[in-house]
């Protein structure tokens, strides 16, 4: 696996969420009200017993915390890291209903996971073989958590990934104050570690490898692809340089060093969870002017509002109700963009409009959809770009299945987790009856 | 509103008069007169110094903690000897002591073997200027080993013997300090009675071990990787120590004043022990954990609870709820009440659904609406134990309401002994 240059962009950025001592773990973990039924369990995609793992730390049992937290959830380590706790298990917490802070269950976990890869624990072994072979299409998440879910149970995995690095958006996406990519792979070496899995990188599907050929090699295929490349704005001056998709644009600053002195004004286009990420990253590393630009109100974006707040501290500018027209150039290099206002109902008012300088400006409008390197296949079913599946990860094609992004259209890491888990018991269940061997 | 009048906070404890209730117990806090003299600066009434007798050599360690979820010392105990001072040096500072604080109380600790050896000490104690006197024989580790402390306790003839030696040579009240380690503490106390002792303090510690280190397979406190018995104290104790001294306090033969002792931490602590009898009480551990600026709010909370129940002083409320205990016998068995959730304060935890099906009577489930976190009572099964009420995390949201079963009182006691009629059994699934 390449190693990741050390003067990579996202070295500069700390921890926005300390891990714990372990006075401040213990402390924490005696809150907990062991609740029954718990809610924060609940709101977990993953399901992980929560109470249970804060319990084990508090009684001093932190191999067995981590062992509850990651047989639920194998990214239980990033997870503990990158989930929005918010909004799922720690937003839940039945503190929250007597106005007491809730358990901050995301650092306890971090605490319990952390010390198992500081012990360099291992807790699953592969089971004994059955003979079966699954494919498994990207490197990511989900395709590392259903290989995972299918080793426990003894099928032969191999991982196709067109990348170098594996991973995916866990290793070149999420925000580096969160956790930084040698972490994401550390995390990668530790899931694979079960053995057993092959993984071939820099193969492109339906260049390299054909769908059939893996359906005809393979019995079963899983689908873990992600989502595309950035969509960007056919707008003129979409030619001149300094102006990129945010995706790439962050796994630029995860895995290289990025040309950033030049940058006195960055200007990102777009209301979601990336745009509101890249805003963050261009204040961290040091860029003076960083503007969001969203065509919706403030309260329209879509977000974590949690997250925006701490963009604003950061000392980002939001700009609302702003439609991109064209983009502002000298000499080859963009220098602004200027924007159409738009009313309540999101319609030009005639005109109004804005321009923004910017020597840097990033798209943050979404990623376009993989679903049409499957689209001959037979029993695929596709909604815009994104796969169809039932509850266990299953298309309409028995031999295939997906889970991830390429199939809920663009989720947390646990989403992924959840989903490529499922899907593997899903495809247990197909190659031998959900009868473990 | 009435007039607010401040109480009397004097305490009267067998003849020994101190300005509050308050006293140190004979420990490490009362081991010198420079401690003391601190001690009653900080608000401190009394304090009965570290037991006097032969000095000894102590071990290292001496003290273990018992530690739950966080909290540090709910029990403690501790393997150390009485004073390894020698006599004349605490007989000088304890004169020192009443030179400068007249009013506060100063009893002195005794631990001696013969009659002569009793007679010696006492007379020097008096001559220091000692308010009272407390024989210890209490002590359940290192010196019962040696024939004295407990070993005097556990024995009423004993204990009433050397109590007579004491009754004969003093002047000044005496105390007798009882160990627990015994299954009825009531003769016990009568021995003392009997012997002369002008009053009981109770309890002394109880015999424990308060750990293991697990790793080396060694109990707690460590001595060179041996350990030995300790004598266990703090909060957990305070259940037993109460027992104990309502027992002394119920018991109609019994007419000595008791000084309260056992993980007494708050003005809460010692507002049960003075209701159950105690005219003082005796506080060791939580000073050892905290200092002795606790004293000042078990003053203040003491004066505060006085004012809001009416109390002008403590004799009218040293006592108060012994006439509601009985035995279990003589209990309402057609009294009937059952668990209610304020649905408005209910967080949701459902920790009194798991405690209910797994702890109790399979009466509290979860709400059938999934939506719902508020769980159900289901009343026509509720026993009414209220352990839903304890593990409740929210103050006042699980109560325990009476119901009207139209069944008129009646004990065990009275169905035996003249047939009243007991209401339905709940919850017994035959």
């Amino acid at each position: 696996m390449s190693k990741l240059p050390s003067t990579r962009s996202e070295t500069v950025f700390v921890d926005a969420k300390p891990g714990y001592s372990p006075v401040q773990a213990l402390t924490e973990a005696n809150r907990c009200l062991y609740c029954a039924d718990a809610p924060c369990v609940q709101a977990c995609p993953t399901g992980i017993d929560i109470p249970e793992f804060i319990r084990k730390i508090a009684t001093d049992n932190l191999r067995g915390s981590a062992r509850t937290i990651f047989d639920a959830n194998i990214f239980g380590m990033s997870c503990a890291r990158v989930c929005p706790v918010e909004v799922l298990c720690v937003g839940k917490c039945v503190y929250n209903e007597m106005d007491v802070p809730p358990i901050q269950i995301g650092k306890l976990q971090r605490y319990a996971t952390d010390a198992a890869f500081a012990r360099g624990d291992r807790f699953f072994e592969a089971g004994p073989d059955t003979g079966k072979k699954v494919a498994l299409l990207g490197g990511g998440p989900a395709s590392l958590a259903a290989a995972h879910e299918l080793r426990r149970r003894g099928h032969a995995c191999t991982i196709f990934e067109q990348a170098e690095l594996l991973g995916g958006l866990s290793t070149t996406g999420v925000a580096p104050y969160k956790m930084k990519a040698d972490r994401a792979l550390e995390e990668v070496e530790w899931v694979l570690g079960i053995g057993g899995v092959e993984v071939r990188t820099g193969v492109r599907i339906g260049v390299d490898i054909g769908v059939d050929d893996l359906l005809r090699d393979y019995d079963a295929i899983f689908v873990g692809l992600g989502l595309g490349a950035d969509r960007l704005l056919q707008l003129p001056g979409g030619d001149l340089s300094g102006i990129r998709g945010a995706v790439d644009w962050i796994a630029e600053i995860k895995t290289d060093k990025a040309p950033l002195d030049s940058v006195r004004r960055a200007l990102v286009i777009g209301g979601g969870n990336t745009a509101i990420d890249t805003v963050r990253e261009l204040r961290g590393l040091g860029i003076p002017e960083v503007t969001l630009a969203y065509r919706g109100a403030e309260a329209q974006m879509s977000g974590y509002v949690h997250e925006w707040n701490w963009a604003k501290v950061d000392g980002v500018r939001g700009v609302f109700g702003a439609q991109p027209l064209e983009y502002l150039g000298e000499g080859g290099a963009v220098t602004g963009v200027r924007f159409a206002k738009l009313d309540a109902e999101r319609q030009p008012i005639a005109g109004e409009e804005l321009s923004l300088e910017g020597d840097l400006v990033l798209l943050a409008i979404g990623q376009g959809r993989l679903g049409a390197l499957l689209s001959e296949t037979e029993g695929i079913t596709l909604e815009r770009g994104r796969l169809i599946v039932d509850e266990g990860g299953r298309t309409g094609n028995p031999k295939i299945f997906a889970g991830g992004d390429c199939a809920n259209g663009g989720k947390e890491v646990v989403n992924a987790v959840d989903e490529g888990k499922r899907a593997a018991i899903a495809i247990d269940t197909a190659l031998c009856g959900g009868e473990a061997a | 509103m009435s007039t607010i009048v401040s109480p009397d906070l004097t305490a009267n404890c067998a003849g020994i008069i101190t300005p509050n209730p308050f006293w140190l117990a004979s420990a490490p806090p009362t081991n010198s007169g420079d401690q003391i003299m601190r001690a009653f600066d900080a608000g401190w009434g009394g304090a009965v110094w570290k037991t006097l007798g032969q000095p000894i050599q102590n071990v290292s360690s001496r003290f273990g903690g018992l530690h739950y979820r966080g909290t540090r010392g709910i029990g403690f105990n501790n393997i150390e000897l009485i004073t390894d001072r020698p006599v004349e040096t605490n007989l000088r500072e304890i004169a020192e002591v009443k030179r400068r604080y007249p009013k506060h109380g100063v009893i002195v600790s005794l631990m001696v073997e013969s009659r002569d050896e009793w007679r010696d000490l006492i007379k020097r104690s008096i001559d220091a200027g000692a308010d009272g006197l407390e024989l210890n024989f209490g002590c359940p580790h290192g010196m019962c080993e040696r024939g004295m402390g407990s070993a005097v306790g556990q024995e009423p003839k004993l204990n009433e013997t050397i109590t007579s030696w004491a009754a004969e040579f003093s002047t000044i009240p005496v105390l007798v300090k009882l160990t627990p380690n015994v299954d009825n503490i009531v003769p016990h106390g009568l021995a003392a009675q009997h012997g002369g002792a002008d009053g009981v303090s109770l309890i002394n510690t109880i015999k424990s071990v308060i750990g293991i280190d697990i790793d080396n397979y060694v109990p707690l406190p460590k001595v060179d990787g041996r350990s030995t018995n300790g004598g266990y104290c703090g909060p957990a104790v305070k259940p037993i120590a109460l027992h104990m001294v309502s027992s002394l306090g119920r018991a109609s033969e019994f007419n000595l004043p008791i000084s309260g002792i056992g993980g007494i931490s708050n003005w809460r602590d010692a507002v049960e022990f003075i209701l159950l009898g105690s005219s003082s009480v005796q506080v060791c551990t939580e000073v050892m954990l905290r200092g002795y600026r606790v004293v000042e709010d078990m003053i203040e909370g003491l004066t505060e609870y006085m004012q809001r129940q009416g109390f002008a002083n403590l004799s009218e409320m040293v006592g108060r709820a012994v006439p509601n205990l009985s035995e279990w016998g003589d209990l309402d068995l057609n009294h009937e009440t059952v668990a209610k959730i304020d649905p408005t304060s209910c967080i949701g935890c459902q920790a009194c659904v798991v405690s209910c099906h797994d702890g109790a009577h399979q009466c509290i489930h979860p709400a059938e609406d999934k939506n719902v976190r508020v769980p159900v009572v289901d009343e026509s099964e509720c026993v009414g134990c209220n352990l839903c009420e304890i593990v409740c995390p929210v103050p006042g949201c699980i109560t325990m309401a009476e119901v009207d079963n139209g069944f008129a009182p009646a004990s065990w006691n009275q169905h035996a002994e003249e047939g009243l009629r007991l209401r339905p059994k709940k919850g017994v699934h035959t």
